[in-house]
């Protein structure tokens, strides 16, 4: 019998199209090009431009600027405030959502509604909201609290290491939030509930079940925080230099500041950046190592409500803590940007007659902060709309096509997640100012290049878990049904994804329209954006102004969020 | 209504060896079930069928049209081979209302509007779906949306439709309904089923031809439920089908006696099977058991539990405990035996078989 | 004999956004003695697993009351609740609810720990729950390792170790294979007559139940149907529904005329039935198609329409009037397709015709 063999035999659904030139060989030759161009460039970059000067190992500047007193104590710092916000705020975290993922306290609605509201604002705008009302010089707190009770000094200082834990606290304690209280709600209810019939009171219960099971949460968003308080660059600014406390990111920028854009101070830079990304790799494994315990197939297959645990005698006690700590941390420093946008000038008393809307009015006025607001929304929706769709064809590829290499795909998309903003700004700058004989340096280009190197493995996270939702039998339906590969891309796989595409895109859109980190290294004359402008306002002592601009920014991010919401409500998805 | 033909197909995953020329012929309008435990292959030759792999070796037709041909470079797409499919997982797209996903198939084929309307709702009208047309898969239960599949299958073709665990999802009794169902619905339309199931009751309570595949890809026998019940091709089939009992026979001093614990005399057993000089056993299926007072073999009753249609009797013999079952009307006919009561035992219809290491039920 | 569990006027409604106010549990009534094995059983959404999560601990309920060894554990009207961890109940759960983080002995041990019982008696009795579901030895293996079937004894072992007087069984085995199911069922009887414990099983599968169980009940949307010793629920079905959920049944649509029984689609011949009081003119004849008598000699005139080869039996469609007549007989009666043939029926119950609303009824409820 003569039987001619084919290939061995192969079960990739896509690989039968056969043609050579296909849509699937397409979508995988431009990831691979775009991932090294966006990631791999600027990274290289860096760790060449460290260690070698024009084309010769040269340790010494890295050794010299490394070992500098100055830059060791910003390491210092960066990791002591790390360490102390990812322990602080997982506690709190973990709180929360034990109190409205297992308790039945009411206003739960309104809780999460407010816990939202820190995902939304940078920062860097709590920062300057309690600089003015606790800085040791004339913060509003302090001066009242003086004036009331005689006293000699100011009993509040939130420019110290203190303060910058407070503040980044109040804005990254939600990460751990969001996780924990997810995995309780997915959490198969009957592991706590065998529990209890064994004999196990609901603290043991929480104790031995529901802890140990959900550390993998605990863990994810512990990390997240810390890599996010490791490369945090606004609030340690804000807080920071008028006491001379440095933290890595800060100290970097003040390299480049200093240095006026000279090739020396960027190679410097990128020697910290080496520094920085050390730090943060040392992070990474300690959670590895500490921390991870694989993760639990806790999920449930019915749906089946989780008993709800009778707070009882505590229920209002408890229900007055969290909403006053809320309102503390989320309301407080919103009303006092508004507040401080409306006064004719800094430090006068917070009353209407000293009350103007001429800040207001400047912004429409001034060309700088037009421009400002106009180039952000240029860079978000860009980023957003670029990253969205090349987020899903990098899934794609990964998920489905699965070519040889797909792990380097992976790799490289994920990378940038874990690297600063500031060193991929210097990445970036290193890569596209001229040495590989394209300049970008000072043109909007530069930043949407690095906006999109940084975001792009949001959106690739985002869809791949809901490209992984959608079962290969639904496309192998469509397939059986007559529709070619393509088609089934088209009817059934991306309508599926659409809600999570839509999100996707949010989850650029948002973030990069009042980003500072990256652009603050990048910005041109000509090139400001929204959250330079306002640091560059407050910097420059205007504080009232950038307080206005502030406020404006929160009313556009406020109305982003709802139509983001309005239009992922009642999605027919996954 | 075409016919379904695997020539000599040959398939490996890896290293391992999934099968090897396999051929297999489904006929025209015909229900064939292809039965055989999980992990044996049966799923991987579906997808050869529908395109979604390519087999190394041989060929596969619908009818007069080749799918794949190993030695012409034939391999058909699988949007072009228009085979009707029933997922187990329904793969009813959730995006789409009943009506829409029953409509896609034919919106590829470009049907006109109004023959595409009348051939949902005449899909629709058999599996009992009639009114659901604007439902989402999510406002309906999985028997349900296990219906709108078949109907999607129905419309997807005239030849052919491949099912592929359908029903193992359901309550029990919800299973039994569907089962009928489709049983019904084939009478009707004519169309070559080829089921896969790993579950025989249901593969038998619905074909018209079966085939056993073992746990490695072979297969074992091809033909009627009644040949496959009665007449085993071999152990594998034999102990599939049903529950078994099976004793290691030895032969001493000219007598043939069956071993549990002690020897019970068993000089029924034809001579001839120990032949080969092989360690040989003797099983019998639960229900080809009766009671004979002048058996040699005796044991003890230790519990009978009542079944509804039949009894299932817990017997004590020599140092291990059988089962028995034994139909309701024949109990009511003979008295019932009761717990504690010795009896003898007479076995209708022994086969014999090699003895093979582990021939005790798989534990858990 | 005590009563170990008792349920009086025992009621649970739910309010859900998209079906509104569901009375999940109707009025239910029952008592069960000690060492029983009782069974809950009926189609998804019927009551079971609810009323067993209120036994538990888990539901409130909304009306009446509940008492565990003569104890008040639930009573609505005096706000009387005892919490799940105080009521010494055994429980196995469906999804095992076996703890990952936990080894075998972890996971055993666990209820004796909470106890406070001293070390060397926890090693002791946990070896000897270990040995009782036949896991012996494997104290240091983790759960995620094992099969479907193994995790299911873990539970078990769990449950057993702490010596409860009543043990709850909540589909404990629908996530096993088919062969795993039917001899874990009588692992488990094996069990309760070594331990004496009573059992209150839940499940969907009526031979489960029927092999396991003294007593029965069945119930339908929210309402107890029957109870009863699974002989009488299977021969003395007190209506349609409970007929054809336990075992296989076959229907004959019938009407009287002239004190005589006729098969709808056929008024030639006579159905040899003895016609009891208080029926209508049209009614449902109910059998079992392995307890009918199918012969060539004596009864009502049919013809084979199919005939399919079955594990255990034949199974034969008998066209009479304009109805098919499902038959099971042992192999070795054969008929052909075609062949006349004379059905005699042995044991038949009498049903008026049901409304065919309940059915949809039932679907609805299968989504809460």
């Amino acid at each position: 019998m003569n039987l001619r063999r084919t290939r061995q035999g192969t079960s990739d659904l896509a690989a039968l199209d056969g043609k050579t030139f296909s849509l699937d060989k397409a979508m995988t030759l431009v990831s691979f090009v775009l991932l090294f161009v966006i990631v791999f460039i600027p990274i290289f970059m860096i760790v060449y431009n460290a260690f070698f000067y024009e084309g010769h190992l040269d340790i010494e500047m890295f050794k010299t600027v490394v070992f500098s007193q100055d830059n060791i104590s910003a390491m210092t710092h960066t990791v002591i405030i790390g360490l102390s916000v990812t322990v602080v705020g997982t506690i709190i975290g973990l709180f929360y959502a034990w109190l409205l993922g297992r308790s039945d306290i009411p206003c739960k609605n309104l809780m999460r509604a407010l816990f939202m509201i820190p995902y939304m604002f940078p920062p860097f705008f709590g920062a300057m909201a309690w600089d003015m009302l606790l800085s040791g010089r004339g913060g509003y707190v302090n001066t009242w609290l003086m004036n009331t009770f005689h006293l000699a000094a100011p009993p509040f200082n939130i420019n110290s290491l203190g303060g910058i834990i407070f503040v980044e606290v109040s804005y990254y304690f939600p990460f751990v939030f969001m996780q924990v209280v997810s995995a309780l709600e997915r959490m198969d209810p009957t592991l706590e509930e065998s529990a209890r019939i064994a004999g196990a009171s609901q603290g043991t219960v929480i104790r031995k079940i529901t802890i140990p099971l959900v550390t993998p949460a605990i863990s994810a968003g512990a990390l997240l925080i810390l890599i996010s308080s490791l490369a945090h660059f606004g609030v340690p600014a804000i807080l920071g230099f008028s006491k001379q406390i440095y933290t890595l990111p800060t100290v970097i920028y003040a390299y480049i500041d200093r240095a006026g854009g000279s090739f020396e101070g960027i190679r410097q830079g990128a020697a910290l950046s080496i520094l920085l990304v050390f730090v943060v790799t040392m992070a990474l494994i300690l959670q590895k190592v500490v921390l991870s315990s694989g993760s639990y197939d806790i999920i449930k297959g019915k749906s089946m409500r989780p008993t709800l645990i009778k707070l009882r005698g505590a229920k209002y006690p408890l229900l007055l803590l969290a909403v006053l700590t809320l309102v503390l941390i989320v309301l407080v420093p919103l009303i006092m940007i508004f507040l401080e946008g409306l006064v004719k000038a800094y430090g006068l008393p917070l009353i209407p007659a000293n009350f103007t809307l001429d800040n207001f009015h400047n912004i429409i006025t001034s060309k700088q902060t037009m421009d400002a607001i106009q180039n952000s929304l240029f860079l978000s929706i860009s980023a957003g709309v670029l990253c969205m769709f090349l987020g899903v064809m990098i899934a794609y590829v990964v998920i489905k096509i699965k070519p040889k290499g797909k792990e380097i795909l992976e790799m490289l998309s994920v990378l940038p997640y874990s690297i600063p903003g500031t060193v991929l700004a210097i990445g970036v700058i290193l890569s596209w100012s001229g040495q590989l004989g394209i300049s970008l340096y000072n043109t909007i280009w530069i930043i949407l290049v690095a906006y999109m190197a940084r975001y792009l493995s949001f959106s690739m996270k985002s869809a791949s878990a809901s490209l992984q939702q959608v079962h290969p039998s639904l496309e192998e339906a469509a397939r059986a049904c007559g529709a070619s590969h393509t088609e089934s891309l088209k009817d059934i796989t991306l309508p599926l994804i659409r809600p999570a595409m839509v999100a996707g895109f949010f989850l650029i859109f948002l973030p990069s329209m009042r980003e500072l980190t990256t652009s603050i290294l990048l910005y041109g004359p000509y090139t400001r954006t929204l959250g330079v402008q306002i640091f560059a306002l407050r910097d420059s002592g205007q504080i009232p102004q950038a307080s206005a601009l502030a406020a404006v920014a929160i009313c556009i991010i406020i109305i982003c969020n709802f139509i983001v919401t309005q239009i992922t409500k009642d999605k027919k998805g996954v | 209504m075409a016919d379904v033909r695997f020539n000599h197909i040959t398939f490996h995953y890896g290293k391992k060896c999934i099968f090897e020329d396999l051929s297999l012929t489904v006929e025209e309008s015909q229900i064939m079930c292809l039965v055989g435990p999980s992990g044996c292959g049966k799923t991987t030759l579906v997808r050869c069928l529908l395109g979604f792999i390519k087999p190394e070796t041989g060929s596969i037709y619908v009818g007069d049209r080749c799918l794949f041909d190993a030695e012409k470079g034939i391999d058909v797409s699988p949007e072009h081979r228009h085979i009707g499919v029933v997922f187990q997982d329904y793969a009813v797209w959730p995006h789409m209302t009943v009506l829409e996903n029953v409509l896609y198939p034919m919106k590829k084929m470009r049907l006109p509007k109004e023959e595409m309307k009348e051939r949902a709702h005449h899909a629709l009208e058999q599996v009992r779906m009639l009114g659901y047309e604007e439902h989402l898969p999510s406002q309906l239960s999985g028997g349900q949306q296990q219906r709108v599949a078949i109907a999607r299958a129905l419309v997807s073709s005239d030849e052919v439709i491949v099912m592929d665990e359908p029903i193992t999802n359901l309550d029990a009794k919800l299973r039994e309904e569907m089962l009928t169902e489709i049983r019904l619905i084939q009478h009707d339309i004519g169309t070559t089923i080829l089921y896969i199931t790993h579950d025989q009751e249901a593969a038998l309570q619905l074909c018209d031809r079966m085939a056993i595949m073992d746990r490695d890809g072979k297969l074992c026998q091809i033909g009627e439920d009644e040949d496959i019940i009665l007449r085993p091709a071999n152990r594998f089939v034999f102990e599939f089908i049903g529950v078994s009992n099976f004793f290691p026979l030895v032969r001493e001093n000219g007598h043939t006696y069956l071993v549990a614990g002690e020897k019970f005399l068993y000089d029924e057993c034809p001579p001839e099977i120990f032949a080969s000089g092989k360690p040989m056993e003797m099983g019998s299926r639960l229900n080809d058991m009766v009671f004979d007072d002048q058996s040699p073999i005796r044991g003890k009753i230790t519990r009978s539990v009542f079944l509804g249609s039949e009894y299932v009797y817990f017997i004590q013999l020599g140092n291990r405990e059988i089962r028995m079952q034994v139909n309701a009307l024949d109990v009511m006919q003979n008295n019932k035996a009761e717990e504690g009561q010795e009896v003898g035992l007479r076995f209708l219809q022994p086969r014999y078989y090699e003895a093979r290491k582990e021939d005790h039920d798989e534990s858990a | 004999m005590t009563d170990q569990i008792v349920l009086r006027h025992v009621t649970k409604r739910f309010t859900t956004k998209k079906l509104g106010t569901i009375t999940a549990v109707n009025d239910f009534n029952l008592t069960v003695r000690e060492g029983e094995c009782f069974s809950f059983l009926g189609p998804s959404g019927c009551g079971k697993s609810t009323t067993l999560r209120m036994i538990a601990g888990f539901e409130d309920l909304s009306e009446g009351e509940i008492e565990l060894c003569g104890r008040p554990v639930s009573v609505k009207e005096k706000n009387i609740y005892v919490p799940p961890e105080e009521r010494g109940l055994g429980m196995v759960f469906q999804a095992f609810a076996v703890w990952p983080h936990m080894n075998i002995f972890e996971n055993v041990a666990f209820p004796l720990q909470i106890r406070k019982l001293p070390k060397a008696e926890i090693v002791q009795r946990v070896k000897e729950a270990l040995h009782h579901t036949s896991l012996d030895g494997m104290e240091e293996v983790y759960p995620s390792d094992l099969s479907g079937g193994q995790q299911q004894r873990i539970a078990l072992a769990r449950a057993i170790v702490t010596n409860p007087k009543v043990m709850l069984l909540d589909e404990p085995l629908s996530n096993l294979d088919p062969k795993l199911r039917e001899s874990m069922r009588f692992e488990i009887k094996s069990l309760q007559q070594k331990f004496g414990f009573t059992i209150i099983f839940v499940t969907h599968d009526q031979s489960e139940a029927m092999a396991i169980s003294d007593r029965m009940m069945v119930c339908d949307m929210g309402n107890i149907v029957q109870i009863d010793t699974p002989e009488n629920l299977y021969n003395r079905p007190c209506n349609r529904f409970v007929h054809s959920f336990l075992g296989q049944s076959t229907f004959l649509h019938v009407y009287l005329k002239d004190n005589r029984v006729y098969v709808r689609g056929d008024s030639e011949q006579t159905l040899d039935l003895p016609i009891p009081e208080n029926v209508d003119r049209e009614m449902v004849i109910a059998t079992r198609p392995n307890e009918i008598d199918l012969n060539r000699t004596k009864g009502f005139k049919g013809k084979i329409e199919s005939r399919i080869f079955l594990t255990d039996s034949t199974q034969y469609l008998v066209r009479m009037g304009d109805q098919l007549l499902k038959v099971q007989t042992p192999h070795r009666i054969t008929f052909a397709e075609g062949e006349e043939c004379r059905v005699n029926l042995v044991k038949v119950m009498w049903y008026p015709e049901e409304d065919p609303g309940k059915e949809e009824e039932r679907a609805r409820r299968q989504l809460v």
